[in-house]
């Protein structure tokens, strides 16, 4: 099960939760898994995140496989400058 | 032997840069260089008011003008659904971004594009511009931040809503974003002092000596051909054919060399509008701003209004921290309030924190990114609390930064912990330089300051191909802009063991070479590097295959050794050492040209760490500060090209001085910019500054084959506070509002008499 860590402003959806324990194959089945269990939660999302896996930040992150045993967190996507 | 003991070639050497002699002989082309036979002059209409609704727009007397062949306003322009977001360059809201080319409903800041003609020559365009007829219908202009904020405020985006907050209804609070760990206010309890503060940062430009330009022919068939300055050949093609309406394909991008971005070109002004009236005419289009255009209407970095809370033991142990950042976007959505509140904290240990970001709209220029875009003011405003901190505690600064720092395996305030990072070392290397221990004289004083910056990976490709003497050609998709072609060559020359002058670096355009996200988030010398490191293998897999061919074994019975291929150990073969060149001779009895290519999505990004040192003087009967001495140390993973690192921290310490002591735009009530020009937006120039040393120091990314990190955006993080702490330790008044320009720090001094005297 992969520990994902929730948004501060995606907790309500979660009731309160700071963390659940996912099972997916991806970030895709992750999302996906995530909005049946709570209801609203890849619309408040939205489609501009990246995350962190295991301390890595991945952009564009839809296809990533995620660990079984392993940490998730979600962040703005940011662009750099120059 | 570990990476950081390795031995290279050419990798941390210093060649002469392979496009130095074009550039300082003044033969290098730049965006305005370039022009076509039957070229169009074109020009951008300007709205005169910061905030108005645009009732009619009416371009047929322009279009009477003698010598005006084309006119277009946002009407020409495709109608792009509101939020229209995605692109590989990160979150982009394509509708946003058209209504910034022209305004179509409104016009949101003054300098906004109202309409453009494209004319025979420049004065006919400029007459056609005179006879454009708009009917504005003035509104009320918000100012800044706290007109933004304030109740009852008008709102700049009628169906604007505030990202990641709660739905009040219409605001011009664009996004809110928050990060939180433990119980800040159980730290505070901890804590044996508890500092909180209020700061204000004003708008800056990145201040690029080259203004933007373009050249855009549209072809019978519909395809255009685009010459421009630009941080990034790709981004150009997909703005444009998304704003336009066109398929990529139908644009091509040729990069023109470019005189500075920082951020301030990874997106579009005028290029879409040249394409556009080269189609109407039929004829190429010539665009290029003017400075005061640059500074009107071309995107700054945000203002912002900050308080930072910190906690801490009289040990120098902190227990906790706040923050509540509020960063100007300017007139849509999109400033880098989410990188500020990332940023703000990350280079210490908090087990209690909380911090809440906002992005607010307003009527001025649209912010783009700026060196490490938004964490320059963040770092700011903490890192003059915990100035203020050591001071109040007796504690030296660099050993209270120490005592907290983050460290491998330290929990990020967004959340994942740090992998191999190097501040502690960066820390410890300010700690001993001379520069820390210098004796001061009087009216002087020494601040500190730590900055940090993610880098970037993202996407890139890369070519390289063997010519048939042995010399090479490395082909990228990403302009150079300090100094990356010479990093390209001296990757590749590394991998082929090949001098690395016999390695030509080119910067290609968007239909000669795979795709490459821009030249921005310090990303190029990483990622792109790693895709010439890539390529180069893929060249030397091949060098290996033909020496096979010609020794008549296996390619597992070859060795590649220092450029050249050898009997590998335990093959059994006896044959005299060949030299790249002498493979490369024999390239086609061998199965052909050879080349290699990679395109990837690079992973492993190194964050980069900075500690800079500002000593500074002050007038205390003019205002007016005077850096001394200044030192900029920064962990680079690896320094491919040192010279260029070096110069990276040089540059940002030079722009974060001029954040710190004299940039800021200065509006009128009407949101009219008052000094949009070099004479009056005041950016240090050499004679304000004293040499600028540095320290690269080296803790490899262990996730690069050359363990490079990125550089370019940390070394302007640091500045503005390490300015800052220095002018409060050698006047003892702490400015908590920017710039410190003189007239500002001698209110502040005065004031400060005034209470001793009362």
């Amino acid at each position: 099960m992969t520990r994902v860590v929730v948004p501060v402003a995606l907790r309500a959806l979660t009731g309160g939760e700071e963390q659940v324990e996912v099972m997916a194959r991806d970030v895709r089945g992750l999302v996906q898994a995530l909005d049946e269990r709570f209801p609203g939660f890849a619309r408040s999302l939205g489609d501009g995140f990246a995350v962190a896996i295991d301390g890595e930040i991945l952009h564009d992150p839809w296809l990533e496989p995620v660990p079984e045993e392993g940490e998730l967190h979600f962040l703005p996507a940011l662009a750099g400058g120059g | 032997m570990g990476q950081g003991e390795q031995k290279f070639r050419w990798v941390g050497t210093r060649p002469i840069r392979h496009d130095g002699a074009d550039k300082v002989t003044g033969r290098a082309s730049f965006g305005a260089d370039f022009s076509l036979p039957g070229m169009l002059w074109g020009r951008v209409l300007r709205s005169p008011h910061a905030h108005a609704r645009i009732r009619k727009i009416d371009l047929s007397a322009a279009l009477a003008v003698p010598g005006v062949k084309a006119a277009i306003s946002a009407a020409d322009l495709p109608e792009i659904p509101a939020r229209s977001r995605g692109s590989s360059e990160g979150p982009v809201d394509f509708a946003d971004l058209s209504r910034n080319l022209l305004a179509r409903e409104k016009v949101l800041y003054h300098g906004h594009a109202v309409a453009a003609v494209a004319a025979t020559s420049r004065e006919a365009a400029e007459r056609a511009l005179a006879e454009i007829q708009v009917d504005y219908e003035p509104l009320p202009v918000v100012l800044g931040l706290d007109e933004a904020l304030a109740p009852g405020a008008p709102i700049l985006h009628e169906g604007l809503r505030t990202r990641g907050g709660p739905d009040h209804g219409p605001t011009n609070v664009a996004g809110r974003i928050v990060f939180e760990r433990g119980d800040p206010e159980q730290g505070f309890g901890q804590a044996d002092l508890v500092v909180e503060r209020e700061f204000r940062t004003q708008t800056v430009h990145q201040g690029y000596i080259e203004p933007h330009a373009v050249v855009a022919r549209t072809d019978a068939d519909g395809q255009a051909v685009v010459w421009c300055c630009t941080q990034g050949p790709f981004m150009v093609r997909a703005f444009s054919a998304a704003v336009l309406g066109l398929e990529v394909s139908q644009i091509k991008v040729i990069p023109s060399e470019i005189g500075g971005g920082f951020g301030g070109k990874t997106t579009v002004y005028l290029e879409p509008l040249a394409i556009l009236l080269s189609r109407k005419a039929g004829r190429p289009v010539k665009m290029v701003m003017s400075r005061e255009e640059v500074f009107r209407a071309t995107g700054p970095a945000a203002a912002t209004h900050m308080r930072v809370k910190v906690g801490v033991r009289r040990d120098g142990t902190l227990t906790a921290a706040t923050a509540r950042l509020c960063y100007e976007a300017g007139a849509f959505p999109g400033s880098p309030y989410q990188a500020g509140a990332m940023t703000v904290f990350a280079p210490y240990r908090l087990e209690h924190l909380f911090v809440e970001s906002l992005d607010v709209v307003c009527n001025k220029p649209k912010t783009t990114a700026y060196r490490a875009p938004g964490a320059p003011q963040a770092a700011f405003a903490l890192e003059s609390v915990l100035d203020e901190i050591a001071q109040s505690l007796d504690l030296d600064p660099i050993e209270l930064r120490l005592r907290n720092a983050a460290r491998e395996g330290s929990e990020t305030p967004y959340g994942p912990r740090f992998r191999r990072i190097g501040l502690v070392e960066c820390l410890e290397a300010a700690r001993s330089h001379p520069h820390a221990s210098a004796p001061l004289g009087p009216k002087q004083g020494r601040g500190v300051a730590v900055g940090f910056w993610f880098n970037a990976g993202m996407n890139s490709s890369a070519e390289l191909h063997l010519n048939e003497d042995g010399t090479a050609v490395v082909v990228t998709g990403n302009p150079d802009i300090g100094g990356s072609r010479a990093s390209m060559a001296i990757l590749a020359a590394e991998e082929l063991g090949i001098d690395v002058q016999r390695v030509r670096p080119v910067v290609a355009d968007t239909e000669s070479v795979g795709y490459c996200d821009t030249t921005g988030g310090s990303r190029v010398t990483f990622a792109t590097g790693m895709a010439v490191v890539e390529a180069a293998r893929e060249v030397v897999r091949q060098l290996r295959e033909r020496t096979a061919r010609l020794w008549g074994c296996e390619p597992e019975q070859v060795a590649f050794v220092d450029g050249r291929c050898v009997p590998a150990e335990g093959s059994g073969l006896d044959h005299d050492p060949l030299p790249v060149a002498g493979i490369a001779r024999q390239a086609a009895r061998t199965g052909g040209p050879i080349s290699g290519q990679a395109q990837l999505t690079a992973r492993g990004v190194g964050p980069g760490f900075g500690v800079h040192l500002c000593d500074v003087e002050v007038d205390e009967e003019t205002g007016r500060v005077q850096v001394i001495r200044y030192t900029a140390i920064q962990d680079a993973g690896r320094a491919v090209h040192p010279s260029y690192v070096e110069g990276q921290l040089q540059g940002g310490a030079a722009q974060g001085i001029g954040w710190a002591l004299g940039e800021e735009f200065v509006f009128d009530e009407a949101g009219v910019l008052q000094n949009p020009g070099f004479l009056d937006y005041r950016m240090p120039v050499a004679s304000d500054l004293p040499p600028i040393d540095t320290v690269v120091v080296e803790v490899p990314n262990p996730r690069h084959p050359y363990g490079v990190r990125g550089v370019g955006e940390t070394p302007i993080v640091p500045p503005l506070a390490a300015v800052a702490n220095a002018v409060a330790r050698a006047s003892g008044v702490r400015m908590t509002r920017l710039p410190i320009s003189p007239p500002r720090l001698l209110e502040a001094l005065l004031q400060r008499a005034g209470d001793r005297a009362a």
